[in-house]
Parts: structure tokens; C-alpha cells; sequence
């Protein structure tokens, strides 16, 4: 028989795809919660800059799905109309943004995944996909970068500031195998040429952490079983106290637009 | 039935990419969406229509939106109702797109114009050598990597001491 010319089911595309959206819309809103109470006037622009990037991933990649979908929801359907089992977010960018340091190490933590991941998912046999993700490679360039010259800062810097750089290394460090661990769905996206693995990009998360690392004076934690679940709807306290903030408007009426 | 020549499609096409290319930033209004590179592709569609393609530039630009009324407004006004505005991410856009008299009209307005190379440049030392918009000196420094939009960071000329945008390079 002749393979048909779209070999896999759009909803399980759109169902990848929007994993990503859910991973960059979550750590969008973190960085969001700081608008207005950053350290610094530049760091509190820089956050929102930040959070901003991260929205608008998420739109483009929810946007897309919904298209593969066929249009029988739209982004803010995704976003405000789900519940927290619905999300497949990885259970790091949930995480709470603790003191500076916390949000700090939460954002070298996944910027150095999803660098290396959207690159890879920049050759993408889809051009939608592959056009999203190159943008998204060079923003998360900038992304860890900014996030890793901070943690420099604060591992060496003040006896304060490398306790708490290495408190917030330790909680996180856990949440780190999760974005790894590629399962059924990842790898038929890689295979396909649709997606990437993101089992793949570990080494080179490897490499940019332990260059930051290094300069920073911090250690990196042991290996430890890790948190799980995020991509099969099971998350950590907090994204359900995220979502009722982030939902309240459309949930208290529906449909509502600017 | 009305006759479409070669000739009268292709000057109705160059009306409605002029119409279209005129359309500014709502951030940086001394540039044009053509000096940004964001017009990418405007043609004639069945019926008639004019088809638009414009390029997202940063994934949260909140400018995107407004820039694709606008060009809807502006090829209206220029006799081209219903056009069909679409926003494309491929091509992905980087500011390597940005056209050599946009840079210029950039410097001019005192912004720094972004360096070449987007996403080819290494992690961690970016060695960037951004020239002072103002009195052209080279000695600058960055004071913060994000400035007063999502496309701009803040420099300072530590010749002339000015302070100054830059363009970042995306």
C-alpha cells in the first residue's frame, strides 16, 4: 500500500506541539509575577522582556495546533479553558519564583534545554514549525545567556548570594531530568522529521550548565531520581494556584475580549 | 470579463507593494516594514485579491498586530479592498533581514543599528562591537541587555558618554 502523504494523525502533532506551548506559557507567567518587583528597574524590564518572549511562543505554537486540530479551539482555549490535569508542561517552569536566585536558576535550567532543543527542532520538515522554533533558538540564546551571566554573578559574588544560588541549584536540579526524558510521543515526532527528541540535546545542556557552573564557584547537584509527570498531566501544588490567577477572567466570563 | 495583461498585473502588483512597503513601525517610525524585512511577499490572488505576507519579528512583539491593520488600512486606501493580510513564520525572521537603508536611517535617529550574523554569533561571547550611533566611536559599553521595547537593549559611548539603544541582534 502507498503511504499516505501525512503519515501521522494532525491531532497527535497538535498534541506535541502543544507540550512546547505549555512548557514556554507557564514560565511566561512566572517571569510576568515579577512586573514591578524585580531587584532593579533594568532587571525588572528585562524579566518582562523575558515573560514576553515566552507568551509569544506559546501563541505561535498554540496557534499552529489549533490549525492541525482543524480549528475546533482556539489559543485562548488552550490557555484559559483548560485544567491543570489538561497541561503537559514539564513541572520546572511551574515552579514557584522563590527569591531571585530561585527564578534565576529556574530560567539557566531551561533556557539551556531549550536552546539546544529549538535548534534542533529548527530543521523541522514542517516550515510553520521549523520557521517558530529557529526565532525561538535565538531568543533562548539571549535568554540564557542574560540568566547565565546573573548566576555568575550570584554564585560568585557575596557569601549571601552563592548560599543562594546553591539553595536554588539544589531544590531545581531534581525538575532537570524531566525535560529529557523524551517518551512514545517525542520520538515518533523526531522520527517523522515533524519534531525533535529531546533526548538528544542533553549534552549540550550538559556543556553550557557546567560552563556556568564553573564560573559561577557553584557545584552541580548529585544525580537523583527526578520529579515526572508533567507530560501526562501530573504537576507539582503550584500550577493550580498559577492557573486560578491566570484563568480568573475567562473562567468568571466566559468568552470575554478585548 | 474584464482582460488582465502581463503589464496591468504587474503594475497593479508594484501599486499595492508600494501601498503596503509605506506602512511604519508603531515603535521606530522612522522605519518602513520594507526597511525591516518584515514585507516579504505581495501578490495577486485568485479574483483579484492582494495577498500580504508579513514576518513576525520577536515572538512577543506586541507591534504585529497593529502592523497588519495597518497594511490592511494602507492597501485600502490605495484602492485595494479585502486584502488578505497573513502573518508567515517561514521564512523565520531575524534582523539579517533588515535592509542597509533601514540601518542607516536607524544610526541616523540614534538607535544602533543590529550587527550581522544573528544566531551565528556563540553563546557566552558574543563579542559584539557596537559603534556609538552618535559620534561613531567604537569604545562602547552595554548597560543592560533589554531596553524600552522587547527589540532594543541599552548601550553607552564611553567616548561621547552618551547612552543609546541598540537594536539587538536576533
Amino acid at each position: 500500500m502507498r503511504p499516505s502523504a501525512d503519515p501521522i494523525n494532525p491531532d497527535r502533532r497538535a498534541a506535541w506541539l502543544i507540550r512546547l506551548g505549555d512548557d514556554a506559557l507557564m514560565l511566561g507567567h512566572r517571569l510576568s509575577e515579577w512586573s514591578s518587583r524585580a531587584p532593579t528597574l533594568e532587571e525588572d524590564i528585562a524579566l518582562s522582556n523575558l515573560a514576553l518572549d515566552l507568551i509569544g511562543q506559546t501563541r505561535a505554537f498554540y496557534q499552529h495546533a489549533c490549525k492541525l486540530e482543524g480549528g475546533m479551539r482556539d489559543e485562548d482555549g488552550l490557555a484559559f479553558r483548560r485544567s491543570e490535569h489538561e497541561f503537559r508542561n514539564v513541572q520546572l517552569v511551574e515552579q514557584l519564583n522563590g527569591n531571585f536566585a530561585d527564578t534565576i536558576v529556574r530560567h539557566v535550567l531551561f533556557s539551556a534545554f531549550a536552546y539546544p532543543f529549538h535548534r534542533a527542532l529548527s530543521r523541522s520538515h514542517d516550515p510553520e514549525v521549523a520557521g517558530i522554533a529557529a526565532r525561538a533558538g535565538n531568543e533562548m540564546a539571549y535568554h540564557l545567556r542574560h540568566s547565565g551571566e546573573w548566576l555568575i554573578r550570584l554564585g560568585d559574588g557575596t557569601a549571601e548570594s552563592h548560599a543562594k544560588a546553591q539553595a536554588a541549584l539544589d531544590m531545581l536540579w531534581p525538575y532537570v531530568d524531566e525535560l529529557f526524558a523524551s517518551d512514545a510521543l517525542d520520538r515518533e515526532m523526531a522520527e517523522s522529521g515533524f519534531g525533535a527528541d529531546p533526548a538528544q540535546v542533553r549534552p549540550a545542556f550538559d556543556s553550557a550548565v557546567e560552563r556556568v557552573l564553573s564560573e559561577a564557584t557553584l557545584e552541580r547537584p548529585p544525580a537523583a531520581p527526578g520529579h515526572r509527570g508533567g507530560r501526562d498531566g501530573v504537576h507539582t501544588e503550584h500550577l493550580g494556584h498559577l492557573l486560578a490567577q491566570m484563568q480568573y477572567l475567562q473562567r468568571a466570563h466566559p468568552g470575554a475580549s478585548w | 470579463m474584464p482582460e488582465w495583461n502581463e503589464a496591468d498585473l504587474a503594475s497593479k502588483r508594484r501599486r499595492a507593494y508600494e501601498a503596503a512597503a509605506g506602512v511604519r513601525d508603531p515603535e521606530i517610525p522612522v522605519l518602513t516594514i520594507a526597511d525591516l524585512g518584515i514585507l516579504h511577499d505581495v501578490s495577486i490572488g485568485p479574483g483579484g485579491r492582494i495577498d500580504v505576507v508579513i514576518l513576525p519579528t520577536y515572538s512577543g512583539c506586541p507591534a504585529m498586530g497593529i502592523i497588519q491593520i495597518e497594511v490592511e488600512t494602507a492597501l485600502a486606501r490605495a484602492g485595494f479592498a479585502h486584502a488578505n493580510v497573513r502573518l508567515s513564520h517561514s521564512p523565520p525572521w531575524s534582523t539579517d533581514r533588515m535592509s542597509d537603508e533601514g540601518r542607516e536611517k536607524l544610526r541616523a535617529c540614534g538607535i544602533a543599528p543590529p550587527s550581522r550574523g544573528a544566531g551565528k554569533r556563540s553563546l557566552f561571547e558574543t563579542g559584539e562591537e557596537v559603534a556609538c550611533p552618535r559620534c561613531g566611536s567604537p569604545g562602547t559599553e552595554r548597560i543592560s541587555e533589554f531596553g524600552s521595547t522587547a527589540c532594543k537593549a541599552l548601550w553607552r559611548c564611553t567616548s561621547c558618554r552618551e547612552p543609546f539603544d541598540y537594536f539587538k541582534c536576533i
